[in-house]
C-alpha cells in the first residue's frame, strides 16, 4: 500500500514538475509579449523619471556583479570606452573625454527587481550625447553594453537608450564611481531595473538585432523597465 | 424581481427539488479562471517575495512585517527562483484581469450588479443579517437573491481585487505609473499594500470555501454546471 502510495506521489510530483517545464516556452512568449506593452505601450521617451532632493539619498546600496571578486582594471588609465557598430565614427573614449562632454546629474529612486529600493545621485553623460558623436546610423535599432565583468552584458532598446536619463555614469553621489558600483563607467537609468544597467563598461555596439544579455538569457524580463 | 418559473433541469428530474439555473456560463468561467490565476498569482507573488523579504526603502525604517525576511514553504511557492515567478505573475496577470473585467462587464450588461453591490441602504439589512447569524434574532431577514451580507463581502472582494491589480501596476512601472505609485504612498507602501492583499485574499478564500461546504454545498455544483438543487432556491 505505502509502495503504490509513493509511486502515486512520485508520479504525481514528476508529472507536477513536466507540466510546470512544459510551461516554460508558453511562459517566455507571454514575457515578451509583457516586454511589448512595457516598452510600446508603457514606456515614454520623453517622461522623466522623479528627482529627489540630495537629503532623501538612502544610506545603504548595495553592490552586484557576477564575478567571484570585485571587478578591477589592472591598468586604469589605459581604460577606454569602445564605441562601435552601426555607427559612422567608431570611437575610443577615454574617463576625460567623456567629462569633457555634457554632463547629466540627477538623485532617483533605484528599483531592483527583487524588490528594494534605494536613493542616489548619478552623474555621468547622456547615451543620446554619445550616439551623436559617433554618428549613430539610420539601421541602429539596439543597444549591446559589455563589460568585463565575467562577460555580463545587456541588450537595450534605442528609445530606451536615448532617454534623456540614460547616462554612462563616471560619478555616484558626488564622489567618482566606486569600484563596488561599476567603476570606472556604468550604465544609469531610473527607467529601468538594476540588472539592466551594465557596469564595469568596455564598451557599446549599435545593432540591427536584438542583443541578448547575462539575466535577459536566463529568463528575466529582456525590456525590463519600470 | 419577479420570479419567473424554473426552467427545466437538464437531466431527468430528480426526486427533490427542481433545479433552477443559478449561474450564467460568464459567471462560472470567469470564477474558476479567477481562482487558478488568483492561486498562480499568490503562489509565485510569495516566490517573488523570498528575494527581498521585507518591505521599506534600503537602510530601513520598515514597516511592520510578521514575515520579514522569512521564507514561505516550497508548497506555497511557484516558479522556482526569481525569474521564473516573475514569469508565472505577468502571465497569470493577463486571465487575472481579463475575468475580472469581463465578470463586470457581464453584471454590468445583465443587471445582475444590483442584487451583488452593496449600498448604504444595505446596512441596516446586514445589521439584522449579523443578528441572526449571532442567534441574536430566531427569523431568518427577508432579502433577494443574495443578502446583504453576501453583498458585503461579493462587493469587497471585487474592490479587493481592483487594489491588488493598481497596487500590483504601481510596483510595475513604478516610473511610468508614478502618479499611481505616488497614490498608494510610494513604491515601498505599494508593495506593502500589494501583500496584505494576499492575506486579505487568502482569508475570503478560506471562509468562502468553509461556507460553501458547511452552509450550501450544492451552490458548488451550481457554480460548475449552472444548476442549483438545495436549500436555498432562488429568494428574487
Amino acid at each position: 500500500m505505502t509502495d503504490r502510495r509513493g509511486f502515486l506521489r512520485l508520479a504525481a510530483g514528476a508529472g507536477g514538475a513536466s507540466l510546470l517545464a512544459a510551461c516554460r516556452p508558453i511562459l517566455l512568449d507571454v514575457s515578451r509579449l509583457n516586454d511589448w506593452v512595457g516598452e510600446k505601450v508603457l514606456f515614454s521617451p520623453r517622461r522623466l523619471a522623479r528627482q529627489y532632493d540630495v537629503s532623501e539619498r538612502t544610506a545603504h546600496l548595495p553592490s552586484y556583479f557576477i564575478s567571484p571578486t570585485t571587478p578591477m582594471l589592472k591598468d586604469p588609465a589605459a581604460w577606454r570606452l569602445r564605441v562601435d557598430g552601426l555607427v559612422r565614427r567608431p570611437q575610443e573614449l577615454s574617463l576625460d573625454d567623456l567629462r569633457a562632454m555634457p554632463r547629466t546629474s540627477y538623485t532617483v529612486k533605484h528599483h531592483c527587481v527583487e524588490g528594494w529600493s534605494a536613493i542616489a545621485t548619478w552623474h555621468g553623460v547622456p547615451v543620446s550625447a554619445v550616439a551623436e558623436r559617433c554618428e549613430m546610423l539610420p539601421g541602429a535599432r539596439y543597444v549591446r553594453f559589455d563589460s568585463f565583468d565575467s562577460g555580463y552584458s545587456n541588450g537595450w532598446d534605442l528609445a530606451s537608450a536615448m532617454h534623456p536619463q540614460t547616462i554612462l555614469a563616471y560619478g555616484m553621489n558626488d564622489n567618482p564611481l566606486p569600484v563596488a558600483h561599476g567603476a570606472p563607467l556604468r550604465l544609469y537609468s531610473p527607467t529601468k531595473l538594476g540588472y539592466k544597467m551594465t557596469k564595469y563598461l568596455v564598451s557599446m555596439t549599435f545593432t540591427a538585432d536584438r542583443p541578448g544579455g547575462y539575466w535577459e538569457d536566463q529568463g528575466y524580463p529582456w525590456f525590463g523597465g519600470v | 424581481m419577479t420570479v419567473a418559473p424554473p426552467p427545466a433541469p437538464p437531466g431527468p428530474p430528480g426526486p427533490k427539488a427542481p433545479a433552477v439555473k443559478r449561474h450564467h456560463w460568464i459567471v462560472r468561467l470567469t470564477h474558476w479562471t479567477t481562482f487558478v490565476s488568483l492561486l498562480g498569482m499568490i503562489m509565485s507573488g510569495l516566490q517573488i517575495y523570498s528575494a527581498y523579504a521585507r518591505f521599506g526603502e534600503r537602510g530601513g525604517p520598515y514597516y511592520y512585517n510578521a514575515f520579514q525576511d522569512r521564507q514561505f514553504p516550497a508548497f506555497s511557492r511557484l516558479g522556482g527562483w526569481l525569474a521564473g515567478a516573475l514569469n508565472w505573475h505577468f502571465a497569470f496577470m493577463w486571465p487575472f484581469i481579463t475575468g475580472g473585467l469581463l465578470y463586470l462587464s457581464y453584471l454590468a450588461y445583465s443587471g445582475e450588479w444590483r442584487s451583488l453591490l452593496f449600498r448604504p441602504r444595505d446596512i441596516r439589512g446586514a445589521i439584522e443579517m449579523q443578528k441572526y447569524y449571532l442567534r441574536l434574532r430566531k427569523d431568518h431577514p427577508p432579502q433577494g437573491k443574495h443578502n446583504p451580507l453576501q453583498k458585503l463581502a461579493y462587493t469587497f472582494i471585487v474592490v479587493l481585487g481592483a487594489l491588488s491589480v493598481l497596487t500590483g501596476f504601481a510596483i510595475y512601472k513604478p516610473t511610468q505609473l508614478s502618479w499611481l505609485t505616488a497614490l498608494f504612498g510610494g513604491f515601498q507602501a505599494a508593495r506593502y499594500w500589494h501583500f496584505w492583499a494576499v492575506w486579505i485574499f487568502t482569508g475570503f478564500l478560506v471562509v468562502h470555501v468553509i461556507l460553501v461546504f458547511v452552509v450550501d454545498p450544492p451552490s458548488l455544483r451550481a457554480m460548475i454546471t449552472g444548476w442549483y438543487r438545495g436549500r436555498f432556491p432562488s429568494h428574487d
